[in-house]
Protein backbone atom coordinates (compact mmCIF):
# COMPACT_ATOMS: atom_id res chain seq x y z
CA UNK A 1 0.00 0.00 0.00
CA UNK A 2 1.35 3.59 -0.86
CA UNK A 3 1.43 6.18 1.76
CA UNK A 4 -0.56 9.13 1.96
CA UNK A 5 1.13 12.30 0.82
CA UNK A 6 0.34 15.67 0.17
CA UNK A 7 0.27 17.57 -3.59
CA UNK A 8 3.00 19.82 -1.87
CA UNK A 9 5.07 17.08 -0.86
CA UNK A 10 4.35 15.46 -4.23
CA UNK A 11 5.48 18.55 -6.07
CA UNK A 12 8.55 18.73 -3.83
CA UNK A 13 9.73 15.29 -5.05
CA UNK A 14 9.13 15.42 -8.78
CA UNK A 15 10.81 18.77 -8.66
CA UNK A 16 13.63 17.30 -6.65
CA UNK A 17 14.41 14.12 -9.38
CA UNK A 18 14.95 17.42 -12.06
CA UNK A 19 18.13 18.35 -10.24
CA UNK A 20 21.19 17.19 -12.17
CA UNK A 21 24.02 15.13 -10.15
CA UNK A 22 27.24 17.68 -10.31
CA UNK A 23 25.60 21.36 -11.51
CA UNK A 24 25.63 24.62 -10.39
CA UNK A 25 21.76 25.27 -9.16
CA UNK A 26 20.43 28.85 -7.94
CA UNK A 27 18.16 28.05 -4.90
CA UNK A 28 15.42 30.57 -4.60
CA UNK A 29 13.61 30.79 -1.27
CA UNK A 30 10.77 28.32 -0.44
CA UNK A 31 9.73 25.03 -1.85
CA UNK A 32 13.04 25.21 -3.90
CA UNK A 33 14.85 25.15 -1.09
CA UNK A 34 13.28 22.20 -0.18
CA UNK A 35 13.61 20.35 -3.46
CA UNK A 36 17.36 21.18 -3.43
CA UNK A 37 17.82 19.75 -0.07
CA UNK A 38 15.86 16.54 -1.19
CA UNK A 39 17.51 16.13 -4.41
CA UNK A 40 20.96 16.63 -2.18
CA UNK A 41 19.91 14.23 0.00
CA UNK A 42 18.59 11.17 -2.82
CA UNK A 43 19.70 11.92 -6.67
CA UNK A 44 22.25 14.33 -6.69
CA UNK A 45 24.75 14.61 -3.56
CA UNK A 46 26.99 16.65 -5.79
CA UNK A 47 24.98 19.35 -6.09
CA UNK A 48 26.48 22.66 -6.11
CA UNK A 49 23.71 25.24 -4.61
CA UNK A 50 24.08 29.02 -4.73
CA UNK A 51 22.08 31.55 -2.71
CA UNK A 52 21.86 34.50 -3.83
CA UNK A 53 24.04 36.56 -1.00
CA UNK A 54 26.67 34.41 -1.17
CA UNK A 55 26.89 31.31 -0.03
CA UNK A 56 27.93 28.48 -2.40
CA UNK A 57 28.06 24.20 -2.19
CA UNK A 58 26.41 24.66 1.51
CA UNK A 59 26.01 20.89 2.83
CA UNK A 60 21.94 21.30 3.18
CA UNK A 61 21.47 19.46 6.78
CA UNK A 62 18.73 21.82 7.40
CA UNK A 63 15.98 23.87 5.97
CA UNK A 64 17.61 27.54 5.29
CA UNK A 65 14.51 29.45 6.20
CA UNK A 66 16.29 32.66 4.28
CA UNK A 67 18.77 32.79 1.58
CA UNK A 68 20.96 34.91 3.54
CA UNK A 69 21.41 32.79 6.52
CA UNK A 70 23.92 30.22 8.09
CA UNK A 71 22.45 27.31 6.64
CA UNK A 72 22.97 28.22 3.07
CA UNK A 73 26.93 28.20 3.89
CA UNK A 74 26.51 25.30 6.56
CA UNK A 75 29.73 23.44 5.54
CA UNK A 76 29.87 25.35 2.13
CA UNK A 77 32.78 25.98 0.04
CA UNK A 78 32.42 29.40 0.05
CA UNK A 79 30.66 32.49 1.92
CA UNK A 80 31.02 35.56 -0.38
CA UNK A 81 28.38 38.46 -1.47
CA UNK A 82 25.44 39.09 -3.77
CA UNK A 83 27.62 40.42 -6.84
CA UNK A 84 30.19 37.68 -6.25
CA UNK A 85 27.43 34.85 -7.18
CA UNK A 86 25.34 37.30 -9.35
CA UNK A 87 28.28 38.06 -11.51
CA UNK A 88 29.02 34.10 -11.56
CA UNK A 89 25.51 33.56 -13.12
CA UNK A 90 26.03 36.26 -15.43
CA UNK A 91 29.42 35.00 -16.92
CA UNK A 92 27.80 31.57 -17.54
CA UNK A 93 28.78 29.21 -14.38
CA UNK A 94 25.15 28.52 -13.42
CA UNK A 95 23.69 25.72 -14.70
CA UNK A 96 20.07 25.62 -13.35
CA UNK A 97 17.85 28.15 -12.03
CA UNK A 98 15.09 26.79 -9.64
CA UNK A 99 12.04 29.35 -9.19
CA UNK A 100 8.55 30.32 -7.80
CA UNK A 101 5.79 32.92 -8.39
CA UNK A 102 2.74 34.34 -7.93
CA UNK A 103 1.97 34.14 -11.11
CA UNK A 104 2.97 32.26 -14.82
CA UNK A 105 1.97 32.42 -18.52
CA UNK A 106 2.22 30.29 -21.45
CA UNK A 107 6.11 31.74 -21.87
CA UNK A 108 7.08 31.17 -19.02
CA UNK A 109 7.05 34.33 -17.51
CA UNK A 110 6.97 34.94 -13.72
CA UNK A 111 5.52 37.98 -11.35
CA UNK A 112 6.27 38.68 -8.00
CA UNK A 113 5.71 42.30 -7.95
CA UNK A 114 2.02 42.96 -7.99
CA UNK A 115 -1.52 41.88 -8.66
CA UNK A 116 -3.59 44.35 -10.44
CA UNK A 117 -1.57 47.67 -12.25
CA UNK A 118 1.37 49.24 -10.43
CA UNK A 119 0.13 52.54 -9.93
CA UNK A 120 -2.36 50.90 -7.90
CA UNK A 121 -2.70 47.05 -6.99
CA UNK A 122 -4.93 45.22 -5.62
CA UNK A 123 -1.90 43.38 -3.99
CA UNK A 124 1.77 43.97 -3.58
CA UNK A 125 3.94 41.52 -3.08
CA UNK A 126 7.95 41.43 -2.22
CA UNK A 127 9.48 42.25 -5.39
CA UNK A 128 11.88 40.66 -7.93
CA UNK A 129 14.87 39.74 -5.67
CA UNK A 130 16.95 37.51 -7.11
CA UNK A 131 14.69 35.95 -9.65
CA UNK A 132 15.01 38.68 -12.28
CA UNK A 133 18.35 37.55 -12.62
CA UNK A 134 18.18 34.39 -11.99
CA UNK A 135 15.92 34.29 -15.39
CA UNK A 136 17.78 36.15 -16.99
CA UNK A 137 21.52 34.79 -16.47
CA UNK A 138 20.70 31.24 -15.78
CA UNK A 139 21.23 28.94 -18.44
CA UNK A 140 18.08 26.86 -17.65
CA UNK A 141 15.23 27.83 -15.14
CA UNK A 142 12.27 25.43 -13.59
CA UNK A 143 9.60 27.27 -12.08
CA UNK A 144 7.57 25.78 -9.03
CA UNK A 145 3.99 26.67 -8.51
CA UNK A 146 0.75 25.85 -6.96
CA UNK A 147 -1.21 24.59 -9.86
CA UNK A 148 -4.77 26.45 -10.48
CA UNK A 149 -6.05 29.29 -12.99
CA UNK A 150 -5.38 32.42 -10.51
CA UNK A 151 -1.57 31.04 -11.08
CA UNK A 152 -1.43 30.00 -14.53
CA UNK A 153 -2.91 32.70 -16.33
CA UNK A 154 -2.76 34.08 -20.14
CA UNK A 155 -0.83 37.67 -19.46
CA UNK A 156 1.36 38.19 -16.37
CA UNK A 157 0.22 41.11 -13.97
CA UNK A 158 3.63 42.19 -14.24
CA UNK A 159 6.18 40.50 -15.55
CA UNK A 160 9.00 39.95 -13.27
CA UNK A 161 11.33 37.39 -14.07
CA UNK A 162 11.52 36.23 -18.09
CA UNK A 163 10.43 33.23 -19.10
CA UNK A 164 10.30 33.30 -23.96
CA UNK A 165 8.93 36.71 -23.05
CA UNK A 166 6.45 37.10 -26.25
CA UNK A 167 8.09 33.93 -27.53
CA UNK A 168 10.27 32.19 -30.16
CA UNK A 169 13.44 34.77 -30.63
CA UNK A 170 12.04 37.11 -27.85
CA UNK A 171 14.29 36.55 -25.42
CA UNK A 172 17.37 36.95 -27.63
CA UNK A 173 15.91 40.29 -29.13
CA UNK A 174 15.69 41.89 -25.77
CA UNK A 175 19.54 41.10 -25.28
CA UNK A 176 19.05 38.59 -22.64
CA UNK A 177 21.81 35.43 -23.05
CA UNK A 178 21.67 33.10 -25.81
CA UNK A 179 20.79 29.47 -25.09
CA UNK A 180 19.37 30.89 -21.76
CA UNK A 181 15.85 30.25 -20.73
CA UNK A 182 12.74 28.09 -18.84
CA UNK A 183 12.74 24.46 -19.34
CA UNK A 184 10.30 23.40 -17.02
CA UNK A 185 7.31 24.07 -14.76
CA UNK A 186 6.35 21.23 -11.56
CA UNK A 187 2.93 22.09 -10.24
CA UNK A 188 0.88 20.47 -7.65
CA UNK A 189 -0.93 18.55 -10.97
CA UNK A 190 1.42 18.06 -13.45
CA UNK A 191 5.54 18.84 -15.12
CA UNK A 192 5.13 21.24 -17.77
CA UNK A 193 7.90 21.16 -20.38
CA UNK A 194 8.03 24.09 -23.34
CA UNK A 195 7.43 23.33 -27.43
CA UNK A 196 11.02 23.95 -28.83
CA UNK A 197 9.43 25.69 -31.80
CA UNK A 198 7.06 27.74 -30.11
CA UNK A 199 8.04 28.06 -26.80
CA UNK A 200 4.76 27.68 -25.40
CA UNK A 201 3.86 25.59 -22.22
CA UNK A 202 3.54 21.84 -22.93
CA UNK A 203 2.20 19.08 -20.44
CA UNK A 204 4.64 16.38 -20.18
CA UNK A 205 3.65 14.48 -17.46
CA UNK A 206 0.83 13.78 -14.55
CA UNK A 207 1.01 13.24 -11.35
CA UNK A 208 -1.10 10.03 -9.61
CA UNK A 209 -4.59 10.18 -9.45
CA UNK A 210 -4.74 14.05 -12.01
CA UNK A 211 -6.01 13.54 -15.51
CA UNK A 212 -5.79 16.08 -18.27
CA UNK A 213 -8.59 17.64 -18.49
CA UNK A 214 -7.96 18.42 -14.59
CA UNK A 215 -4.96 20.14 -15.11
CA UNK A 216 -6.37 21.77 -18.15
CA UNK A 217 -9.13 23.29 -16.55
CA UNK A 218 -7.13 24.59 -13.67
CA UNK A 219 -4.67 26.17 -16.41
CA UNK A 220 -5.74 30.13 -17.46
CA UNK A 221 -4.17 29.92 -20.74
CA UNK A 222 -4.29 27.01 -23.44
CA UNK A 223 -1.84 24.44 -22.74
CA UNK A 224 -0.41 22.36 -25.48
CA UNK A 225 -0.79 18.62 -24.88
CA UNK A 226 0.87 15.89 -26.83
CA UNK A 227 -0.28 12.91 -27.55
CA UNK A 228 1.21 10.93 -24.92
CA UNK A 229 1.36 12.29 -21.90
CA UNK A 230 3.77 10.04 -18.96
CA UNK A 231 3.07 9.56 -15.27
CA UNK A 232 5.24 10.97 -12.34
CA UNK A 233 6.16 8.32 -9.74
CA UNK A 234 4.49 8.65 -6.05
CA UNK A 235 6.74 9.83 -3.68
CA UNK A 236 8.46 6.77 -2.70
CA UNK A 237 8.48 6.02 1.31
CA UNK A 238 12.21 7.42 1.48
CA UNK A 239 10.97 10.52 -0.04
CA UNK A 240 8.61 11.28 1.88
CA UNK A 241 10.67 10.25 5.13
CA UNK A 242 13.43 12.66 4.57
CA UNK A 243 10.98 15.34 3.53
CA UNK A 244 9.06 14.86 7.06
CA UNK A 245 11.71 14.06 9.47
CA UNK A 246 14.86 15.75 8.15
CA UNK A 247 13.65 18.99 5.91
CA UNK A 248 10.85 20.22 6.91
CA UNK A 249 10.27 18.96 10.17
CA UNK A 250 9.08 22.05 11.67
CA UNK A 251 6.58 21.89 8.80
CA UNK A 252 6.91 25.29 7.65
CA UNK A 253 6.25 24.38 4.29
CA UNK A 254 4.64 20.33 4.11
CA UNK B 1 25.32 55.54 -27.37
CA UNK B 2 22.17 55.74 -28.22
CA UNK B 3 19.46 55.00 -25.79
CA UNK B 4 16.53 52.51 -27.08
CA UNK B 5 14.51 52.29 -24.11
CA UNK B 6 14.25 54.13 -20.72
CA UNK B 7 12.79 52.78 -17.40
CA UNK B 8 9.99 55.37 -16.71
CA UNK B 9 10.35 55.96 -13.30
CA UNK B 10 11.89 58.56 -11.24
CA UNK B 11 15.58 58.30 -10.12
CA UNK B 12 14.57 59.33 -6.67
CA UNK B 13 18.28 59.85 -5.63
CA UNK B 14 20.04 61.63 -8.60
CA UNK B 15 23.55 61.78 -8.06
CA UNK B 16 26.52 63.65 -8.67
CA UNK B 17 30.06 61.33 -8.68
CA UNK B 18 32.11 65.02 -8.37
CA UNK B 19 30.46 65.86 -5.33
CA UNK B 20 30.26 62.55 -3.96
CA UNK B 21 34.30 62.69 -4.15
CA UNK B 22 34.56 66.16 -3.02
CA UNK B 23 32.22 64.81 0.01
CA UNK B 24 34.79 62.04 0.38
CA UNK B 25 37.80 64.74 0.41
CA UNK B 26 36.31 66.71 3.10
CA UNK B 27 33.64 65.40 5.14
CA UNK B 28 35.51 62.27 5.72
CA UNK B 29 38.36 62.34 8.27
CA UNK B 30 41.35 59.99 7.79
CA UNK B 31 42.94 60.62 11.23
CA UNK B 32 41.96 58.12 13.39
CA UNK B 33 39.04 59.20 15.58
CA UNK B 34 36.88 57.46 18.15
CA UNK B 35 33.46 57.09 16.81
CA UNK B 36 31.74 55.37 19.65
CA UNK B 37 28.57 56.59 20.28
CA UNK B 38 25.16 55.31 21.60
CA UNK B 39 22.62 54.45 19.18
CA UNK B 40 20.48 57.74 20.16
CA UNK B 41 23.50 59.87 19.28
CA UNK B 42 24.49 58.17 15.83
CA UNK B 43 21.05 58.36 14.08
CA UNK B 44 20.17 61.84 15.90
CA UNK B 45 23.21 62.81 14.25
CA UNK B 46 23.20 61.28 10.66
CA UNK B 47 19.59 60.12 9.89
CA UNK B 48 17.40 63.09 9.22
CA UNK B 49 13.72 63.37 7.61
CA UNK B 50 13.96 62.90 4.16
CA UNK B 51 17.11 61.37 3.92
CA UNK B 52 17.87 58.51 1.33
CA UNK B 53 18.90 55.50 3.75
CA UNK B 54 19.04 51.88 3.50
CA UNK B 55 20.45 48.77 6.15
CA UNK B 56 22.62 45.70 5.42
CA UNK B 57 21.89 42.64 5.04
CA UNK B 58 18.69 42.24 5.62
CA UNK B 59 15.88 42.12 8.60
CA UNK B 60 16.71 38.26 9.85
CA UNK B 61 20.15 38.05 8.78
CA UNK B 62 23.02 40.05 10.22
CA UNK B 63 20.81 43.30 10.13
CA UNK B 64 20.90 46.35 12.23
CA UNK B 65 17.55 45.79 14.36
CA UNK B 66 18.35 47.87 17.21
CA UNK B 67 19.54 50.79 14.92
CA UNK B 68 16.15 50.19 12.68
CA UNK B 69 14.30 50.56 15.54
CA UNK B 70 15.85 53.48 16.77
CA UNK B 71 15.00 55.42 13.68
CA UNK B 72 11.14 54.49 14.63
CA UNK B 73 11.76 55.63 18.29
CA UNK B 74 13.09 58.89 16.78
CA UNK B 75 10.43 59.42 14.27
CA UNK B 76 12.38 60.16 11.32
CA UNK B 77 9.74 61.25 8.42
CA UNK B 78 9.94 60.77 4.28
CA UNK B 79 12.61 58.56 4.35
CA UNK B 80 13.79 57.69 1.00
CA UNK B 81 14.61 53.47 0.72
CA UNK B 82 16.61 51.15 -0.84
CA UNK B 83 15.38 47.15 0.02
CA UNK B 84 16.15 44.37 0.24
CA UNK B 85 14.23 44.17 3.60
CA UNK B 86 12.50 41.91 5.40
CA UNK B 87 11.20 43.03 9.42
CA UNK B 88 13.59 46.28 9.42
CA UNK B 89 12.01 47.97 6.23
CA UNK B 90 8.61 46.49 7.24
CA UNK B 91 9.10 48.13 10.84
CA UNK B 92 9.47 51.27 9.50
CA UNK B 93 7.00 50.68 6.15
CA UNK B 94 4.42 49.78 9.25
CA UNK B 95 5.30 52.83 11.25
CA UNK B 96 4.59 54.89 8.63
CA UNK B 97 8.15 56.28 7.80
CA UNK B 98 8.72 55.64 3.80
CA UNK B 99 7.88 58.03 0.74
CA UNK B 100 9.73 56.40 -1.75
CA UNK B 101 10.98 53.17 -2.34
CA UNK B 102 13.69 51.06 -4.92
CA UNK B 103 12.38 48.54 -4.01
CA UNK B 104 13.89 45.15 -4.98
CA UNK B 105 12.52 41.80 -2.44
CA UNK B 106 10.86 43.29 0.97
CA UNK B 107 9.50 39.77 2.45
CA UNK B 108 9.43 37.29 5.28
CA UNK B 109 10.36 34.28 3.21
CA UNK B 110 8.79 31.63 4.49
CA UNK B 111 6.31 33.48 6.19
CA UNK B 112 4.95 35.26 3.28
CA UNK B 113 4.62 38.69 2.21
CA UNK B 114 4.75 41.21 5.07
CA UNK B 115 1.43 43.47 5.96
CA UNK B 116 3.54 46.41 6.69
CA UNK B 117 4.70 46.63 3.33
CA UNK B 118 1.03 45.64 1.62
CA UNK B 119 -0.48 48.34 3.70
CA UNK B 120 1.92 51.18 3.25
CA UNK B 121 2.08 50.33 -0.75
CA UNK B 122 -1.73 49.52 -1.75
CA UNK B 123 -2.70 52.35 0.58
CA UNK B 124 -0.73 54.96 -1.43
CA UNK B 125 1.49 56.01 1.52
CA UNK B 126 4.48 55.28 -0.10
CA UNK B 127 3.99 57.54 -3.30
CA UNK B 128 6.50 55.88 -5.24
CA UNK B 129 8.35 52.19 -5.73
CA UNK B 130 11.13 51.54 -8.57
CA UNK B 131 11.70 48.34 -9.39
CA UNK B 132 15.02 46.78 -9.10
CA UNK B 133 16.45 43.32 -9.03
CA UNK B 134 18.68 42.28 -6.03
CA UNK B 135 21.72 42.18 -8.00
CA UNK B 136 20.85 45.83 -10.02
CA UNK B 137 20.54 47.56 -6.80
CA UNK B 138 24.05 45.96 -5.39
CA UNK B 139 25.15 46.71 -8.78
CA UNK B 140 24.10 49.93 -8.44
CA UNK B 141 25.94 50.61 -5.02
CA UNK B 142 28.71 48.50 -6.77
CA UNK B 143 29.07 51.30 -9.66
CA UNK B 144 28.72 54.31 -6.96
CA UNK B 145 31.59 52.12 -5.30
CA UNK B 146 33.65 52.56 -8.26
CA UNK B 147 32.87 56.44 -8.93
CA UNK B 148 31.55 55.63 -11.96
CA UNK B 149 28.24 56.77 -13.49
CA UNK B 150 26.35 53.17 -14.35
CA UNK B 151 27.25 49.85 -14.61
CA UNK B 152 25.93 47.67 -17.86
CA UNK B 153 24.42 44.28 -17.26
CA UNK B 154 22.31 41.98 -18.83
CA UNK B 155 20.05 41.93 -15.80
CA UNK B 156 16.06 43.51 -15.79
CA UNK B 157 15.98 43.25 -20.26
CA UNK B 158 13.12 42.33 -21.48
CA UNK B 159 10.73 42.92 -19.13
CA UNK B 160 8.24 45.00 -16.65
CA UNK B 161 11.06 45.28 -14.38
CA UNK B 162 13.21 47.52 -16.91
CA UNK B 163 9.69 49.34 -17.58
CA UNK B 164 9.28 50.38 -14.06
CA UNK B 165 12.69 51.20 -12.89
CA UNK B 166 15.28 54.18 -14.09
CA UNK B 167 17.90 52.00 -16.06
CA UNK B 168 18.22 52.50 -19.16
CA UNK B 169 18.78 50.36 -22.73
CA UNK B 170 21.89 50.70 -25.32
CA UNK B 171 23.35 48.84 -27.20
CA UNK B 172 27.20 48.27 -26.25
CA UNK B 173 29.43 50.15 -28.23
CA UNK B 174 32.23 47.74 -28.43
CA UNK B 175 30.42 44.04 -28.92
CA UNK B 176 26.83 45.26 -30.46
CA UNK B 177 25.31 43.71 -27.48
CA UNK B 178 22.03 45.11 -26.02
CA UNK B 179 22.66 45.82 -22.20
CA UNK B 180 20.92 47.59 -19.15
CA UNK B 181 22.57 50.52 -18.05
CA UNK B 182 21.98 50.74 -13.85
CA UNK B 183 22.74 54.23 -12.41
CA UNK B 184 24.92 54.72 -9.64
CA UNK B 185 23.19 55.17 -6.19
CA UNK B 186 24.71 56.82 -3.35
CA UNK B 187 23.10 56.99 -0.36
CA UNK B 188 22.74 59.56 2.01
CA UNK B 189 23.06 57.28 5.23
CA UNK B 190 23.52 53.34 5.52
CA UNK B 191 23.38 51.07 8.53
CA UNK B 192 25.78 47.97 8.67
CA UNK B 193 25.58 45.43 11.66
CA UNK B 194 28.85 43.56 11.67
CA UNK B 195 30.73 41.19 14.06
CA UNK B 196 33.22 43.26 15.43
CA UNK B 197 34.89 46.60 14.64
CA UNK B 198 37.33 49.07 16.46
CA UNK B 199 36.64 52.31 17.94
CA UNK B 200 36.93 53.63 14.82
CA UNK B 201 35.36 51.85 12.74
CA UNK B 202 37.66 48.95 11.30
CA UNK B 203 34.85 46.60 10.70
CA UNK B 204 35.11 42.23 10.59
CA UNK B 205 32.06 40.52 8.88
CA UNK B 206 32.11 36.53 9.31
CA UNK B 207 29.63 34.47 6.89
CA UNK B 208 28.33 36.04 3.94
CA UNK B 209 29.12 39.57 3.41
CA UNK B 210 25.60 40.37 1.32
CA UNK B 211 26.45 43.75 -0.10
CA UNK B 212 28.17 45.22 3.08
CA UNK B 213 31.26 46.10 0.51
CA UNK B 214 29.43 47.79 -1.86
CA UNK B 215 27.34 49.78 0.38
CA UNK B 216 29.86 51.03 2.73
CA UNK B 217 31.65 52.30 -0.28
CA UNK B 218 28.64 53.96 -1.38
CA UNK B 219 27.37 56.06 0.94
CA UNK B 220 28.18 59.58 2.56
CA UNK B 221 26.97 58.86 5.67
CA UNK B 222 27.85 55.01 7.43
CA UNK B 223 26.54 53.94 11.32
CA UNK B 224 28.28 50.96 11.58
CA UNK B 225 26.68 48.67 14.67
CA UNK B 226 28.94 46.00 15.99
CA UNK B 227 28.37 43.31 18.39
CA UNK B 228 31.54 43.31 20.00
CA UNK B 229 34.15 45.99 20.24
CA UNK B 230 37.82 44.95 19.57
CA UNK B 231 41.32 47.12 20.16
CA UNK B 232 42.54 48.13 16.91
CA UNK B 233 45.83 45.62 17.44
CA UNK B 234 43.01 43.24 16.88
CA UNK B 235 42.37 44.71 13.09
CA UNK B 236 45.81 45.19 12.75
CA UNK B 237 46.98 41.64 13.58
CA UNK B 238 44.55 40.37 11.13
CA UNK B 239 44.37 43.20 8.32
CA UNK B 240 43.03 40.63 5.63
CA UNK B 241 39.66 40.14 7.48
CA UNK B 242 38.80 43.96 7.59
CA UNK B 243 36.02 44.39 4.83
CA UNK B 244 34.90 48.18 5.89
CA UNK B 245 37.85 49.88 6.43
CA UNK B 246 37.92 52.63 9.15
CA UNK B 247 37.70 56.17 6.91
CA UNK B 248 34.33 54.85 5.39
CA UNK B 249 32.46 54.99 8.85
CA UNK B 250 30.70 57.67 10.58
CA UNK B 251 29.73 56.06 13.99
CA UNK B 252 30.09 53.03 15.90
CA UNK B 253 27.38 51.67 18.03
CA UNK B 254 27.99 48.55 20.70
CA UNK B 255 25.49 46.31 19.87
CA UNK B 256 25.02 42.89 21.38
CA UNK B 257 22.28 40.76 19.58
CA UNK B 258 21.73 43.94 17.39
CA UNK B 259 20.41 41.59 14.78
CA UNK B 260 17.92 39.72 17.15
CA UNK B 261 15.32 38.33 16.24
CA UNK B 262 17.32 37.90 13.45
CA UNK B 263 20.83 35.85 13.46
CA UNK B 264 24.57 36.27 13.22
CA UNK B 265 26.52 33.97 11.98
CA UNK B 266 28.36 31.72 14.51
CA UNK B 267 26.94 33.84 16.92
CA UNK B 268 22.92 33.58 17.51
CA UNK B 269 20.22 31.89 15.24
CA UNK B 270 17.53 33.42 14.49
CA UNK B 271 14.40 33.47 17.13
CA UNK B 272 11.30 31.96 15.45
CA UNK B 273 8.89 32.98 18.08
CA UNK B 274 10.45 36.74 17.93
CA UNK B 275 9.85 36.95 14.09
CA UNK B 276 6.47 35.67 14.49
CA UNK B 277 5.15 37.98 16.80
CA UNK B 278 5.70 40.99 14.34
CA UNK B 279 4.18 38.86 11.57
CA UNK B 280 1.18 38.42 13.49
CA UNK B 281 0.58 41.27 15.24
CA UNK B 282 1.71 43.21 11.89
CA UNK B 283 -1.38 41.88 10.25
CA UNK B 284 -3.26 44.78 11.47
CA UNK B 285 -2.59 48.40 12.00
CA UNK B 286 -4.00 47.96 15.85
CA UNK B 287 -1.55 45.22 16.18
CA UNK B 288 1.55 46.78 14.75
CA UNK B 289 0.70 50.00 17.21
CA UNK B 290 0.65 47.45 19.90
CA UNK B 291 4.03 45.42 18.49
CA UNK B 292 5.66 49.20 18.19
CA UNK B 293 4.47 50.49 21.94
CA UNK B 294 5.81 47.37 23.53
CA UNK B 295 9.50 47.02 21.15
CA UNK B 296 10.06 50.44 20.35
CA UNK B 297 8.24 53.14 22.26
CA UNK B 298 7.99 51.00 25.18
CA UNK B 299 11.82 51.03 25.80
CA UNK B 300 14.06 53.87 25.90
CA UNK B 301 17.29 51.92 23.68
CA UNK B 302 18.65 48.47 23.18
CA UNK B 303 19.63 47.70 26.63
CA UNK B 304 16.58 47.81 28.15
CA UNK B 305 14.53 46.53 24.64
CA UNK B 306 17.42 42.91 26.11
CA UNK B 307 15.98 43.14 28.71
CA UNK B 308 12.30 43.31 27.79
CA UNK B 309 13.32 40.12 25.62
CA UNK B 310 15.06 38.42 28.58
CA UNK B 311 18.52 36.51 28.75
CA UNK B 312 16.51 33.10 28.74
CA UNK B 313 15.80 33.76 25.05
CA UNK B 314 18.47 35.17 23.90
CA UNK B 315 20.76 32.27 25.43
CA UNK B 316 18.33 29.93 23.18
CA UNK B 317 18.89 31.93 20.28
CA UNK B 318 22.86 30.93 20.68
CA UNK B 319 22.06 27.74 20.88
CA UNK B 320 20.60 27.38 18.26
CA UNK B 321 24.05 29.57 16.03
CA UNK B 322 25.73 27.60 12.88
CA UNK B 323 28.81 25.94 14.65
CA UNK B 324 31.92 26.39 13.32
CA UNK B 325 32.93 22.47 12.29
Amino acid sequence: MTEQYSKTELMICVAARLFEDGTTCFIGTGIPMLAAMLAAKTTAPNLVPVFEFGGTGAILEELPRAVGEARTFHKGISALGICDTMETAQRGFIDYGFLGGAQIDCYGNLNSVTIGDHEHPKARLPGSGGGNDVGSHCWQTIAIMQHDARRFVPKVDFLTTPGFLTGPGARDAAGLPPGTGPIAVVSTLALMDYHPESCRMRLKSLHPGVTVAEVVANTGFELLVPEKVGANEPPSAQELRLLREEIDPMRFYI
Amino acid sequence: MEVLESGMMELIQPFDLDEFREWNRTKKARKLVDKRMSEQEAIAQFVYDGCYIGTELYGTVRCPMSLSREVVRQGRKDLRVCGQGVLELDLWLAAGLVKKLDITYIGLEVYGVPSGLRRAVESGQVETCVEWSNASISWRMKAAAMGVPFLPTRSMLGTDMLKYSAAKVVEDPFTGIKVALLPALILDVAIIHVHRADKYGNCQIEGISGFALEMSRACKRLIISAEEIIPTEEIRKYPDRTVIPYYLVDAVVHAPYGSYPGEMAYLYGRDEQGIKEWVEMSKTAEGTKAYLDKYVFGVKNHDEYLKLIGEERLQKAVELREKRI
